[in-house]
């Protein structure tokens, strides 16, 4: 008790610490979605910091003289040899990097769930809507450190992805190509200082700036506390659930516990990213078939649908090919995840209180059926992103496949919007013969 | 066998997980008191967390003794997946199973003070009470701060340079040798009918945008090249800018024989990113996906030596497009 007395009498914490052991977390299994994905950013930064202190930001070139056989005598970058170092010579350094790689695949899994989670409940409704932006936000977030993170390697997978990113930046309508000049230092492939640049932003800037938003995601909820499901004793106006100290509290280092454990067993017995497979990048190489992260599977998908059509005006270029699948499709979806809290407060439900209690998907049919559909669209494309996967593995034509894809993304849509609708009604329709009220899961 | 031990272990506790006593009553409405607190402690309980702490330790010596020793990351992976799964079994069933049960009740905190706002706004007034020209002073303010604004950001400019004639400016010019990537000049009877094959300008960077081209050969007959390159293509030997006009990919795919999946019944260059498709003897013309634009393509004469030589420029930029791509 003398340490309790220590920091008392120099904070005068007691207090704050008793009532911060006596906080109330309602209890939902999908509420540990959110957890999850903090689980998984505190094991990216854990992991990426003992990897940053072997890998070398460097495009510098040299010959690979390492362990790994069919590539020694071959001319590769710093940053792919030192890679090459961490995956054969470094002792758990493969089942670090796999780990972290896997980490990042989770990381979005965890938080599109999540996504999904607050959208069809509601729990994005007053007060929570700047708290759900910045959700939103942490989300394209994670995209882009994703995305940094594999171009940094200079395997051939990243060179190719790089070069995308470059064109898609060109496309963008009047500024783009000095837009891509600027962000990438010249003509890509070429320009070197985006190695420097891509590293600052992976190890830096982008995990600071995510790290920022969860602090300020965490301290609103605390500031606001939790939704929860209507149940037993469960109102607007009180928290029902079980308290930090020790349930809450055990409960949650378990969590921690066991997304660490199904990272590191994924690292170890699950290949990701065989760096020596793909080879070095170099400008002229291109890797059949090749496929990014998951979570850039929409976009590959977007690009790939796009007829090769471009608008121009006199010599203008109006937007180049990849802007639509690339920016505009992308754009899109996060604009309207953006505003979807305010355009259903001011068209939809118009509803301008406070709502603690979460609805069922079903209570609310029409959000869920705008939600469905919108998700729909996007699994859609992501589908496609793997025709040509598709193709090898089924021979089934991929150009039959590309016009399937190019009417369904937008029929499949619709169909889902009117589906999901009716089914929200039907369930409604079977509730109110049922018990009054159902209360969430103890 | 201690996978054995690991699959009792994991059984036990999650049956001690699902076995928690469920809350009885659920019929009452939202004024129901759903407090309650429960001691569920055993020694049988304790016994099992004590025993996954065990676990825990053994697999993390395990994954010290694997680290000194070897470099099987299968194995690393379980140890170090292990211990933190024992880790995790042990705080769960202490969680669910052993720590008083407790359902408490909080009231939340009140978000709205409209009987503050009043008062908040005049103490913002209070601030600049005995100033008679805010709204010229607040404007130049803010045109000041726009103005650092954008001087601090003008340095953001050396990031890169213009775009400008880049994408034109390439070493491919009239003469210039194509050489493999061993710099051995490219001979054109090491090129069958059907095949194909990078070159690149000798001398220059292979590494920039511009340099990289695909060589291929068909035969000349079937050529349908647009007016004013009908000898471009010498005995069938046609060269084009491997990098493709959608989104920088390198063009590495050549359809001849095999047409699959999208060339068409001609042979095409095609790209593996977005499967861009390029009709070879139509001088690149677009016959699948979505590049707008053909490949560039660098006309080519045979010299006496039988040696592949650049006859002229390439026919356009190089890569992507972009506002100005059109505009030369």
């Amino acid at each position: 008790m003398s340490s309790l007395r220590f920091v008392d009498e120099r904070l005068g914490a007691a207090p704050a610490a008793r009532k911060a052991l006596r906080y109330v977390f309602p209890d939902h299994w999908s509420f540990m979605l959110g957890e999850i994905a903090l689980y998984c950013f505190l094991f990216l930064v854990a992991t990426g910091t003992y990897l940053a202190l072997f890998f070398e930001p460097s495009l510098e070139r040299l010959t690979y003289t390492g362990s790994y056989l069919p590539l020694r005598g071959t001319e590769v970058s710093a940053a792919y040899d030192s890679v090459m170092g961490i995956s054969f010579e470094l002792p758990a350094g493969l089942l670090i990097r796999q780990a972290h790689h896997w980490a990042a695949d989770v990381f979005v899994v965890a938080i599109v769930l999540h996504l999904l989670r607050v959208f069809f409940t509601g729990a994005f409704r007053k007060p929570r809507e700047l708290n759900y932006m910045i959700g939103v936000t942490m989300l394209g977030l994670a995209l882009v450190e994703g995305y940094a993170g594999y171009s940094l390697v200079d395997d051939l997978l990243s060179g190719m992805g790089l070069a995308i990113g470059y064109s898609t930046a060109m496309s963008i309508p009047l500024f783009g190509g000095d837009l891509a000049y600027v962000v990438w230092g010249g003509e890509f492939p070429g320009a070197d200082s985006i190695q420097s640049r891509l590293y600052i932003g992976h190890v830096f800037l982008l995990p600071a700036a995510i790290a920022t938003l969860i602090a300020l995601h965490l301290a609103l909820i605390v500031r606001q506390r939790h939704t929860q499901f209507p149940g037993p004793g469960r109102a607007e106006d009180r928290d029902v659930g079980t308290p930090l100290w020790p349930g809450y509290a055990l409960r949650s280092l378990s969590l921690f516990a066991a997304v660490a454990a199904v990272l590191f067993l994924l690292g170890g017995l699950v290949q990701i990213n065989p760096i020596w497979q793909w080879g070095p990048y170099e400008i002229w190489r291109g890797e059949n078939g090749a496929q990014p992260d998951w979570y850039l599977g929409w976009l590959i998908g977007a690009l790939r649908l796009m007829p090769g059509w471009e608008p121009v005006a006199g010599d203008a270029t109006l937007a180049g090919n990849p802007f639509f699948g690339g920016v505009l499709f992308p754009v899109t979806i996060f604009a309207a995840l953006y505003l979807w809290p305010w355009l259903e407060q001011r068209l939809v439900t118009r509803d301008p209180r406070r709502h603690e209690l979460l609805d069922r998907p079903r209570d609310n049919p029409f959000r869920t059926a705008v939600g469905v559909g919108g998700f729909v669209w996007v699994v859609g494309v992501f589908t496609f992103g793997a025709a040509d996967r598709v193709l090898v593995s089924l021979g089934f034509s991929y150009a039959t496949q590309l016009w399937i894809a190019r009417v369904g993304v937008f029929l499949a849509p619709v169909v889902a919007f009117f589906a999901a609708y009716s089914a929200c009604r039907a369930l409604q329709g079977r509730r109110s013969v049922a018990a009054p009220h159902r209360g969430g899961p103890a | 066998m201690r996978a054995l031990v690991a699959a009792r272990v994991a059984w036990l506790a999650l049956v001690a997980l699902v076995r928690r006593p469920r809350r009885a009553a659920r019929a009452a409405g939202p004024a129901e008191d759903p407090r309650e607190r429960r001691i569920v402690a055993t020694p049988r309980r304790e016994r099992l967390v004590l025993a996954l702490l065990a676990g825990c330790v053994a697999c993390a010596a395990a994954f010290v003794v694997l680290f000194l020793t070897g470099d099987r990351v299968q194995l690393e992976g379980l140890a170090l997946g292990g211990s933190l799964a024992f880790l995790a079994a042990a705080l769960g069933v202490a969680a669910n199973a052993l720590v008083p049960q407790v359902t408490e009740v909080e009231p939340r905190p009140r978000l709205e003070h409209p009987e503050e706002h009043a008062g908040l706004t005049g103490e913002m007034v209070d601030g600049v009470e005995g100033i008679s020209r805010r709204r010229l002073l607040t404007a130049a303010g803010l045109g000041a701060g726009a103005a650092l604004g954008a001087a601090v950001v003008v340095p953001a400019a050396s990031l890169g340079p213009a775009v400008g004639d880049a994408p034109w400016e390439t070493p491919w010019g009239r003469g210039r040798l194509l050489v493999d990537e061993e710099d051995r000049p490219v001979v054109a009877d090491d090129l069958a009918p059907g095949g194909f094959l990078t070159a690149f300008p000798e001398g220059a960077d292979k590494r920039e945008l511009g340099s990289p081209v695909v060589v291929v050969r068909i035969s000349p007959e079937t050529l349908e090249l647009p007016p004013g390159r009908g000898d471009w293509a010498p005995e069938g030997f046609l060269a084009f800018s491997r990098i493709c006009t959608h989104a920088g990919c390198a063009v590495t795919l050549f359809r001849s024989p095999k047409y699959e999946p999208t060339a068409g019944h001609e042979p095409a260059l095609q790209c593996p990113c977005h499967y861009s498709t390029f009709a070879v003897r139509r001088a690149a013309e677009v016959t699948f996906g979505p590049a707008p634009r053909p490949l560039p393509q660098l006309p080519l004469v045979i010299d006496a030596e039988r040696r592949l030589r650049a006859n002229g420029p390439l026919s356009g930029p190089v890569g992507p497009s972009w506002w100005g791509v059109r505009g030369r």
